[in-house]
C-alpha cells in the first residue's frame, strides 16, 4: 500500500478556501487600518490599575493638542470606554462594508462593545452552552478581528488599544495585526503590580512589540512602592507619566506630549 | 481540514453544505475520481467553533458583512445598535434600483430580532437587486436563503 498522502500533500484548489477566507480577514484589517498612523496598546497584564481611565483621559488630550485619536475598547467583557468619553448612545449607522465610530469628548472616535449591548446585559453569545470555553475566545477575537477591521476609522494619528486585564487579547492582537502592536504599560507603585506587569511586558517584548514606556498611575496615597522605577530600569524604557490621584488636564497634555 | 479518497489518493471536493438548525453541520465531499462521497457531521460546539472564526465551510455567498460575526451572534445586543446607512454603492446590470417589500416579507423581516435584521434585510436586498428582481416576498427570501445558504437567518 502507497503511503498515505498528508495535510501538506493536498493542494488542490478547495471551494471552502477557508485560509483564503482568513488571508481577506486579514487585508480588511490592513485597508481599514491604512489611515492609521500609530496603533498602540494600554496593556499592563494586571487588572484595576486604571488602564481605561489613561487610555480615556490619554485620548482625550492627544485630540485636544490637535491629533487625531481613537480609541478600541477591547475590553468586551467589562467596556467602559464609552462613559469616560462621554459618548451618549446612538445606533451605530452602517454602510456597505463599514460601520461608523461614536465620536466622544473632544472628538475622540471610538468603537466599544458597550455600544451594542443591552443596558445591564453581558456579552452572552448564540450557541450551545456546554464546552463553550472551546469557542468563546475564538468568538471574541473575532470581535475584536471586526471592531479594527469594519469600523470606519478614517484617518487618525492614532489609535489606542484598551486591554482588559491578562495576557489574551494582547496575544489575538499579535495575531490579527500585520505585526504586533506598540505597547503602553500602566501600571500602579505597588510591587505586586510590578511583578504581574513584568510578566506581560516580557511577553510583549519576546512578540516583538516596541515598549513605549511606563504609565505609573494613582501615585501617593495607600499604594506605595517603586514599580514604575523598577520596570523604567528592567526594560530601558522612560516612566512617561506618574498620574496622581487627581490628575489635571496639564497631567494628560504632558503624557500625550511624550507619546 | 482535507479529506482524501484512499484508493484514488485524489483529494476529495466540498459539494454541499447543509445546516439542519439543531446547531450541527453537514458538508458532502465527492472524490473527483471515483465519484464516493462522504459527509462530515459537525456537533453544535465544533460548528460553532467554526462560525467563531468568522469563515463559511463551503466558501462564502455573500460578500462579508460589516460586524457580521457580532451581529450574528451576539445573543445580548441592543435593539437599536445600529441604523442602516446609505444605500449600495450601485447596482448590478438588470437591477431597477428601485426595491419594494410585500407585505408578508415586511412582516417576516420584522420577525427578525432587530440587532441583525439591518444585515439580513440588506444581504436580502442585495440578492435582489443583483437579479434584477423589483418586490422581495416570502418566496424570494426562501430561494434566496436556499442559494446563498442563509440558514439561521
Amino acid at each position: 500500500m502507497r503511503p498515505l498522502r498528508t495535510y501538506h500533500d493536498l493542494t488542490e484548489a478547495d471551494r471552502s478556501g477557508l485560509p483564503e477566507q482568513i488571508g481577506a480577514q486579514r487585508r480588511r484589517v490592513a485597508e481599514r487600518l491604512a489611515g492609521v498612523r500609530r496603533v498602540i496598546a494600554v496593556m499592563s497584564g494586571k487588572g484595576g490599575v486604571g488602564k481605561s481611565y489613561v487610555t480615556a483621559h490619554l485620548a482625550r488630550a492627544l485630540a485636544r493638542a490637535g491629533r487625531a485619536a481613537g480609541v478600541l475598547d477591547a475590553d468586551l467583557n467589562g467596556p467602559t470606554i464609552p462613559r469616560l468619553l462621554e459618548v451618549p448612545h446612538a445606533p451605530r449607522t452602517t454602510h456597505d462594508d463599514t460601520v461608523e465610530p461614536a465620536v466622544g469628548a473632544d472628538g475622540v472616535k471610538c468603537i466599544s462593545m458597550d455600544l451594542l449591548l443591552a443596558d445591564g446585559q453581558p456579552l452572552a453569545f448564540k450557541g450551545p452552552t456546554a464546552e463553550s470555553f472551546v469557542w468563546r475566545g475564538a468568538m471574541e477575537a473575532s470581535a475584536l478581528r471586526e471592531f479594527l477591521g469594519d469600523v470606519a476609522w478614517g484617518t487618525l494619528d492614532v489609535l489606542l488599544l484598551d486591554l482588559p486585564p491578562g495576557m489574551q487579547r494582547y496575544l489575538e492582537l499579535c495575531d490579527i495585526l500585520a505585526g504586533p502592536p506598540a505597547a503602553l504599560t500602566v501600571t500602579i507603585p505597588t510591587p505586586e503590580s510590578r511583578d504581574a506587569v513584568r510578566r506581560a511586558m516580557r511577553a510583549a517584548l519576546e512578540r516583538g512589540s516596541p515598549l513605549l514606556g511606563i504609565v505609573e498611575n494613582m501615585v501617593g496615597q495607600q499604594f506605595a512602592g517603586t514599580a514604575g522605577d523598577d520596570l523604567a530600569g528592567e526594560f530601558a524604557v522612560p516612566v512617561l507619566a506618574r498620574i496622581p490621584w487627581h490628575p489635571t488636564p496639564d497631567t494628560w497634555s504632558a503624557l500625550g506630549a511624550r507619546l | 481540514m482535507k479529506f482524501l479518497c484512499v484508493d484514488c489518493d485524489r483529494q476529495m471536493a466540498f459539494a454541499e453544505r447543509h445546516l439542519p438548525g439543531d446547531g450541527t453541520l453537514a458538508a458532502t465531499f465527492k472524490c473527483p475520481a471515483c465519484g464516493r462521497t462522504v459527509a462530515l457531521l459537525t456537533n453544535p460546539m465544533e460548528t460553532q467553533l467554526v462560525s467563531s472564526l468568522g469563515v463559511e465551510i463551503g466558501g462564502r455567498t455573500v460578500p462579508a458583512q460589516p460586524l457580521e460575526t457580532v451581529r450574528k451572534m451576539v445573543a445580548t445586543g441592543r435593539d437599536d445598535a445600529f441604523a442602516e446607512g446609505d444605500e449600495p454603492r450601485g447596482h448590478a446590470p438588470g437591477s431597477t434600483g428601485a426595491l419594494s417589500w410585500s407585505s408578508d416579507a415586511q412582516e417576516r423581516l420584522a420577525r427578525v430580532p432587530n440587532f441583525v435584521r439591518g444585515m439580513v434585510k440588506k444581504i436580502y436586498a442585495d440578492y435582489a437587486r443583483e437579479r434584477g428582481i423589483a418586490e422581495i416576498t416570502p418566496a424570494v427570501m426562501d430561494t434566496a436563503r436556499g442559494e446563498l445558504g442563509l440558514e439561521g437567518m
